[in-house]
């Protein structure tokens, strides 16, 4: 069964997308680490997409679909803002990031590190991200 | 998220109390950066009660380290549950930074 909830681009919509994948995620049982992780990937997903892509403009929205199948949790944001364009991430240099004093650019390594496949697409003015774990 | 300090003479603790995101972060961060932190001998950060953190919280600790270790303060981290920890150690962050068990540990560091 599919999961749906459509949110606006503003910050605070972070805890009532955390709780909406919590929701989801409640009747399967997960360990708290497994459980916890799944939702900072989408919670990292969710903030990039209102904070950079669409510059958190509470005009606009984000349509996140969630579902659990075949063992395998299942992500899809769809937006319309800035798409992102993984080819120019680079993996961060913690040890660096400490020295400059940076703030930011850690979220996607830690999607990157829990998820088993992240995709970017773009179909004319859409943008869709797709996450997908395997589940024990 | 609520942070709740308590100073002692060369100690300061911040008590984390709720879910450390990109809104919520902010705050400790402020609080962070206030001038007379740097005062203090060593920064205990207690997370017993810190239930989540993205990489947002991530960052901030992140951008205060290299300040905190130039002007001799040390950070330490004690009561961190155990989903968080997992967090510092998806980045490799545990070994970059003092994370130790107990109030008493980080007291003793």
């Amino acid at each position: 069964m599919q999961h749906t909830i459509r949110v606006s681009c503003s910050r605070s919509n972070l805890k009532t997308v955390r709780d909406f994948v919590a929701g989801v995620l409640q009747e399967h049982q997960l360990s708290d680490i497994l459980q916890n992780q799944i939702i900072l990937a989408v919670d990292e997903i969710v903030a990039n997409l209102i904070i950079h892509s669409n510059h958190e403009d509470e005009h606009k929205h984000l349509d996140i679909r969630v579902e659990i199948a075949d063992h395998e949790f299942r992500f899809e944001a769809e937006d319309d803002g800035q798409s992102f364009s993984p080819t120019e991430y680079r993996d961060p240099d913690l040890q660096e990031h400490i020295r400059i004093g940076k703030k930011g650019g850690v979220g996607i390594a830690l999607v990157n590190r829990i998820m088993d496949h992240v995709e970017y697409t773009t179909v004319g003015t859409r943008n869709f991200c797709r996450l997908s774990k395997r589940l024990p | 998220m609520k942070i709740v300090p308590h100073a002692s003479t060369d100690t300061l603790t911040l008590a984390l109390d709720g879910e450390l995101d990109a809104s919520s972060s902010v705050s400790l961060d402020t609080e962070l950066t206030k001038p007379d932190v740097l005062d203090y001998r060593k920064v205990m950060i207690d997370c017993q009660r810190l239930n989540y953190i993205s990489s947002a919280g991530l960052g901030v600790f992140i951008s205060h380290l290299q300040r905190f270790q130039d002007a001799g303060v040390k950070l330490v981290f004690f009561n961190m549950q155990d989903k968080v920890h997992n967090v510092f150690e998806i980045l490799g962050l545990d070994s970059l930074m003092t994370i130790v068990p107990t109030q008493q540990e980080a007291t003793a560091v």
